[in-house]
């Protein structure tokens, strides 16, 4: 706990319901979030590749899920505004 | 790459020996653990998912209620933008608020998104700062739960929290079905003891 936090009170009823408040989430979710600093080197390479071809860079626009899905990258809403982003952001550079 | 190269500083590395000699991610607080994902550290980033996982998610569907799939995508996003933006932590212990702020703006999006651009107050349910206050405080209390025993964090979350029968988890600890309840009522006593010397330690102080 935090410095300074404070709960209260304390009886065993008002624990349980605390403890209760907090159930796991989902494992695959949990698994996904903590494969996040692989997935973006997988991202990285996805947008090397996509500066270097255009084509490709054209099916990664269209359909981000599938190109994140070959690259075995769980395609999510983060994962995918990331791709968008970047991939955004190297076109107004490059205009 | 959102998190820039690691940085050289005595507290890090004496964080790292501490690390390096005992294994023990689950004993940095949320502050040092910050500094260990900022420095790249997948096992430090997996603990940091770990201990707000649950966190994150209750907000998405208690505070918000929102149905699973948005949850999941805003469960994926918060942890995308935590991930891509560590850097940015002005106070590496203010991880827990920074991420409140975050999953709460992500799910007014998510609502917003889904009510034809209403305004905030109107996509917002009502009792949210309730709620999350109450979330604030199971936090504190699974952290509290943390320090505990083996046996007891498991009896107890397995019980309150993943609302597991006396007869699963007897099997799954291999403890005699008649023992759970009395098991159950000594832990939240010790329970109980660690949150009271945690709050008369903070009021002395």
């Amino acid at each position: 706990m935090r410095e300074g936090d404070r709960v209260t009170p304390h009886d065993e009823e008002h624990l349980g319901d605390l403890l209760s408040a907090l159930p796991p989430a989902p494992e695959a979710w949990v698994r996904t979030a903590k494969e996040l600093p692989l997935a973006r080197q997988r991202l990285d390479e996805i947008i090397e590749r996509a500066e270097a071809d255009e084509d490709y860079r054209r099916r990664v626009v269209t359909d981000p899920e599938n190109a994140l899905e070959e690259a075995d990258v769980v395609a999510h809403a983060g994962t995918i505004q990331i791709i968008r982003r970047r991939l955004d952001g190297k076109k107004e550079e490059q205009r | 790459m959102g998190l820039p190269p690691p940085e050289e500083s005595a507290i890090e590395d004496e964080v790292e020996a501490s690390v390096e000699a005992m294994g023990l991610y689950v004993d940095l607080s949320d502050g040092q653990l910050v500094a260990r994902c900022r420095a790249g550290d997948q096992e430090a980033w997996n603990e940091l998912v770990d201990r707000f996982s649950r966190y994150v998610y209750a907000i998405a569907v208690q505070a918000f209620k929102l149905p699973g799939h948005d949850a999941e995508d805003v469960f994926q996003e918060v942890f995308t933008r935590a991930y891509e933006h560590l850097h940015k932590l002005r106070d590496d212990d203010a991880i827990r608020p920074w991420l409140a702020q975050l999953t709460r703006r992500l799910c007014i999006d998510r609502l917003r998104a889904g009510a034809q651009e209403q305004p905030e107050d109107l996509v917002e349910p009502a009792d949210v700062d309730d709620t999350i206050a109450r979330l604030d405080d199971a936090l504190a209390v699974h952290e509290a739960l943390a320090t505990l025993p083996d046996g007891c964090q498991d009896i107890l979350d397995r019980f309150f929290a993943q609302d597991e029968s006396y007869r699963m988890i007897s099997e799954a600890l291999d403890l005699p079905t008649g023992t759970i309840a009395s098991r159950i009522s000594r832990c939240l006593v010790k329970l109980r003891g660690e949150l009271e010397g945690r709050n008369s330690s903070s009021t002395a102080s």
